[in-house]
């Protein structure tokens, strides 16, 4: 178990005017979970949609599981899975319908493609619901049933596309439950995602990409210590105190506060943890400012992400992005950073 | 053991990523995968029955309506009876609708994904297109034993024979035609509403025919227009081969409709196969 599953380097995808990827990289490791991570229209589906053979490239090349993308687009799709937004099943027929269909599809026969459908329905907990049409799953039912689907070769890779997005919690974590068991079995996942949780939870290694490239690449620790350590955060009662609790905040700290305004908010970096803790919370008790909250925060996979894209993940395509070039983009979050 | 064997175990036990072995040809496979398409078609019928009967319903209505409301005040050319005029024109009508049907559906498993998965599995590509086909060339072989069931209950009484064949070959032959064009729009408007909307150009294009009216009785320019509608053809020619024919306005189509019944969805079909496989490659652009 060692090597890369999915390995790809420069890769470029035009539309038109628009560069969707430009010397796009990334490496997979073999037998673990690999977080893409990207505001909309980063480039995240279209790279997945190359890796998985559904689009062509315009440059660069790819390998997924040893073979090429570009030459081998049949032998990959033997060995590859694919499931999320743009991967369904079919909601008028049943479960067991599906599964036997698409494992007659993949040539197992008839037979064992019974014989298979059965199990993944076991393996995925949907026997009492096998029998039903698809059309009347629940969110997550479904999402489970278009993972079995992709597990019927049991792929040695499979793509994630935003597998739980529009899913409630519920359904969200069984999702990433059967994700879990997945690559238990071996199985090296590809996961796109908005939900930087999900990352968190489920990546060991993670890929941030924005505009076309690849801007980072670490495991979730790494990307956290990148933004910095343990920041100390309150939240005042009044707006009129923000300028009072900064002050306060500011002698704890080894770097600028920043405060948000709406949110009231105050928060910096802090290295001495209780101390920097105790410290503000006396100092602001003597003079006398109201405090709703307070408390000691770990950066978050989104902190890493507003650094390293210069906005949050739910911002939606070009406006945002339209101000710079991608160097321009890192340039700024480096400097964010230091 | 084989891979294909070590695939269907658990998938704890078993070494990823084993495609099964080909031990079969890729004509083989290609013809394996259409039929698992066309079973899926048909599934839906089978879970949906309901789909058959509104696909019928227009024409069925259609019959009791122009048949028993208007038919009297309709006239025929050479002094036959409506209802075996209208009967043909039915058949036509449902095969040229049918194109909507093949849209929507493509359109459907456009949207929802479901070309992308078949896309991403490691079956022939040509399936996809081609498992659709089959699919609507069966039901529609169903649509038209029910129409002319339930025409025959009216009292038409066709010839029987090689005819009566003929002119269902005819029908069928009209229906594979627009089933390239049905994937091409399928392929190309962009939710299934849209494919629904195909409906209201179809309309007045299946009007501007021999369908209902004879073309030598509407006014000139609009008879002309109606005479070299296709699917006029198709109606004249499958009245004759049934052993109702009517007397036909002197035009040349209308003088030669065997000839352009089977020459109008061959020129449909070398239009529409082209764009519709284009369309279908560019999926991957």
């Amino acid at each position: 178990m060692s090597g890369y599953a999915v390995r790809a380097e420069g890769l470029e995808k035009r539309y038109g005017e628009k560069r969707a990827l430009d010397g796009f990289d990334l490496a997979v490791r073999e037998g673990t979970v690999h977080g893409l991570l990207g505001p909309n229209g980063a480039g995240k589906t279209t790279a997945v949609r190359i890796l998985s053979t559904l689009v062509k490239l315009d440059g660069g090349s790819a390998r997924v599981a040893g073979l090429d993308v570009a030459r081998q687009p049949r032998e990959v799709r033997a060995r590859i899975g694919l499931t999320g937004q743009y991967a369904a099943v079919d909601e008028v027929l049943t479960g067991r319908q599906n599964l036997e269909m698409f494992g007659r599809l993949f040539h197992l026969g008839g037979s064992r493609a019974r014989l298979r459908a059965g199990e993944l329905l076991e393996q995925f907990d949907l026997t009492d619901a096998a029998d039903k049409g698809v059309g009347k799953y629940s969110g997550g039912m479904r999402r489970r049933l278009d993972l079995a689907a992709s597990m019927i070769l049991t792929p040695r890779v499979l793509f994630l596309d935003e597998p739980t997005t529009g899913l409630d919690p519920r359904g969200r974590g069984e999702v990433w439950d059967s994700v879990r068991a997945l690559v238990t079995g071996g199985t090296t996942v590809l996961l796109t995602t908005q939900y930087l949780e999900e990352a968190d939870k489920l990546a060991s290694h993670i890929t941030v990409i924005d505009q076309g490239r690849s801007i980072a690449d670490d495991t979730p620790d790494g990307l956290k210590s990148t933004v910095g350590g343990d920041r100390i955060e309150v939240v005042v009662a009044e707006r009129a105190d923000i300028p009072r609790a900064v002050k306060v905040v500011a002698r704890v700290s080894d770097g600028e506060p920043e405060s948000d305004e709406t949110e009231l908010r105050v928060h910096a970096p802090v290295t001495d943890r209780v101390a920097a803790l105790t410290e503000v919370a006396r100092t602001l008790q003597d003079e006398g400012v109201r405090v709703e909250d307070i408390g000691l925060r770990r950066p978050s996979l989104d902190d890493v992400f507003l650094r390293l894209t210069g906005h949050r993940t739910d911002v939606t395509e070009d406006e945002d992005i339209k101000g710079g070039t991608p160097k321009d983009v890192k340039r700024d979050a480096k400097e964010a950073v230091a | 053991m084989s891979g294909t064997l070590e695939a269907t175990g658990t998938p704890t036990g078993t070494p990823t990523g084993t495609p099964p072995v080909d031990e079969h040809g890729r004509v083989y496979w290609a013809l394996a995968d259409c039929w698992n398409v066309v079973r899926r078609g048909l599934t839906h019928y089978q879970r949906q029955p309901i789909n058959i009967a509104w696909q019928l319903g227009f024409p069925i209505l259609s019959v009791l309506l122009y048949g028993y409301v208007f038919g009297s005040a309709m006239q025929v050319p050479g002094g036959g009876d409506y209802r075996d005029f209208l009967m043909p024109g039915m058949f036509v009508m449902t095969m040229a609708f049918g194109f909507i049907n093949t849209a929507t559906l493509v359109v459907y498993d456009s949207t929802k994904g479901v070309i992308d998965r078949f896309r991403s599995m490691p079956m022939a590509p040509s399936a996809v297109v081609a498992g659709r086909g089959v699919t609507d060339l069966i039901v529609a072989c169903a649509e038209l034993t029910i129409l002319m069931l339930t025409a025959v209950a009216m009292g038409w009484r066709p010839d029987g024979g090689f005819g009566f064949l003929g002119a269902f070959a005819l029908l069928l032959w009209l229906r594979f035609a627009l089933i390239w064009l049905g994937v091409w729009l399928g392929l190309l408007v962009p939710n299934p509403e849209a494919a629904g909307g195909l409906f209201a150009v179809a309309f007045p294009l299946t009007m501007i025919s021999s369908i209902f009216v004879a073309p030598q009785l509407m006014p000139d320019w609009l008879g002309h227009v109606a005479a070299w509608n296709p699917i006029s053809s198709t109606a004249a020619a499958t009245r004759e081969l049934f052993g109702t024919p009517v007397g036909s306005g002197d035009s040349w189509v209308e003088q030669h409709a065997l000839l352009m019944a089977g020459v109008w969805p061959l020129v449909l079909t070398l239009i529409f196969v082209p764009l519709a496989v284009r369309r279908f490659q560019k999926l991957s652009k």
